[in-house]
């Protein structure tokens, strides 16, 4: 078990959403404002831990022929245990989200770690993998974020910072791609993004030193 | 409910608040099959048929069994076994009764089961407070609302891996999510749609 190796590649070299293409649905759908993404981000790290945990414990009791049922069952509780607590103690951030908590349980993230990961390797590195491929998700979904506010909104940290939580305005109201924010805007970030990240995997490895730059 | 009332559901789920280009459900198999037509046509119209039937049975559920025993907070977990079951079921009868189907639909009928644009149409109509024949009709037209895009976005795609010279980055997933987004631009011209 090799801990920097599975943060590198939860982080980098393996993200779930740049590099496995995983988990599009809510990238795309929530990262509007920086509260919503920080939230999203820290709900699935932590469903994506626990769930990887008790399917790591499970792993040897749980029938091959109906183990995607049994992971469904295991990541549905835990989503209604979140789901639950941010309704009761984040009231506000829960309306924001809205439908995509209760569809992270469907979030391909999750099962496919149980699947590739939790489900063949013991508590300790699933446990592990589960924080650092939550902690990649995260990251992803805060760079979308401030790069859609910023340009779509001309703010940054809506929902956290500023004025009645409006953000801190960088550019004057009117002067932003106001699209950005928008459906479409999600499209073309994260397609950009993507396309950066291909650029510097590819980048790194015609140098084969290993080492990333970003 | 009324005609008109009806009207406006199937119109807003098909082209106002499509599933896929406004409401973002759905979208990993929307990009993972849609590289040729007809398997994205398959996979379409399988989606539409488990949306349609996981509306009814989760409306039925939820009414007949978790609102009177107040265990509404189990409605996650309950809607996601009622789809998984159901997926199960039409595999087994297709499978059955119309092989033909089944081969065609393949392997895309038990990824269904995974896919959010089933399990988000059935909390959509439980937050809406969809009586039962708004919610067969929401859950019917929003997976024709997924059809149309799909099946729209393959032929796109299928134009672009013969033709399109794209910069090496962009080669693959990236150009064909700038593609998405110019197809949502281009449904965002519906948003302005009146229904009655």
């Amino acid at each position: 078990m090799n801990v920097k190796k599975q943060f590198r590649d939860g982080l980098i070299t393996n993200n779930p959403v740049l590099v496995q293409l995983l988990g599009m649905c809510s990238t795309m759908a929530i990262t509007t404002t920086l509260f919503n993404g920080i939230g999203m981000g820290i709900s699935v790290i932590v469903i994506l831990t626990c769930s990887n945990i008790v399917i790591s414990l499970l792993r040897k009791i749980i029938p091959n022929t109906i183990r995607i049922a049994c992971y469904i069952v295991v990541v549905a509780g835990f989503v209604t245990i979140v789901d639950l607590l941010m309704q009761a103690y984040l009231p506000s951030l829960s309306e924001s989200l809205g439908v995509f908590i209760p569809l992270i349980v469907v979030n391909c993230i999750i099962l496919a770690r149980a699947e590739a990961f939790a489900s063949k390797n013991g508590i300790v590195a699933s446990a592990l993998d589960g924080i650092f491929q939550g902690i990649g998700y995260t990251l992803v979904l805060i760079v979308m974020c401030v790069i859609r506010e910023f340009l779509g909104n001309g703010t940054f940290g809506g929902g956290l910072l500023g004025p009645e939580g409006a953000g801190i305005r960088i550019l004057p109201e009117g002067t932003a791609a106001t699209f950005l924010v928008l459906p479409v805007g999600g499209f073309l970030t994260l397609g950009c993004l993507i396309a950066l990240m291909q650029y510097l995997l590819r980048k790194s490895e015609e140098k084969k030193k290993g080492g990333e730059d970003k | 409910m009324s005609f008109t009332g009806i009207v406006s559901i199937a119109l807003g789920a098909i082209l106002i608040e499509n599933f896929i280009f406004s409401q973002f459900l759905g979208i990993c198999p929307f990009l993972g099959v849609s590289r040729k037509v007809d398997t994205a046509l398959g996979m379409g119209l399988a989606v539409t048929f488990v949306m349609g039937l996981a509306s009814v049975f989760c409306w039925l559920v939820n009414t007949l069994l978790l609102v009177p025993l107040g265990l509404t907070y189990m409605q996650t977990v309950a809607y996601i076994l009622v789809i998984a079951a159901l997926v199960q079921f039409v595999e087994m009868f297709l499978k059955k009764s119309i092989p033909g189907l089944y081969q065609a639909l393949g392997i895309y009928l038990p990824l269904i089961t995974t896919n959010c644009a089933v399990l988000g149409v059935v909390l959509l109509n439980t937050q809406k407070n969809y009586d039962f024949l708004s919610s067969l009709v929401y859950g019917i037209t929003g997976g024709i609302g997924f059809l149309i895009a799909i099946v729209l976005f393959a032929s796109v795609r299928e134009r672009l891996d013969l033709t399109a010279d794209c910069p090496r980055s962009f080669e693959g997933f990236p150009i064909a999510l700038i593609s998405a987004g110019l197809l949502a631009l281009a449904f965002m011209g519906f948003s302005g749609l009146k229904v009655f």
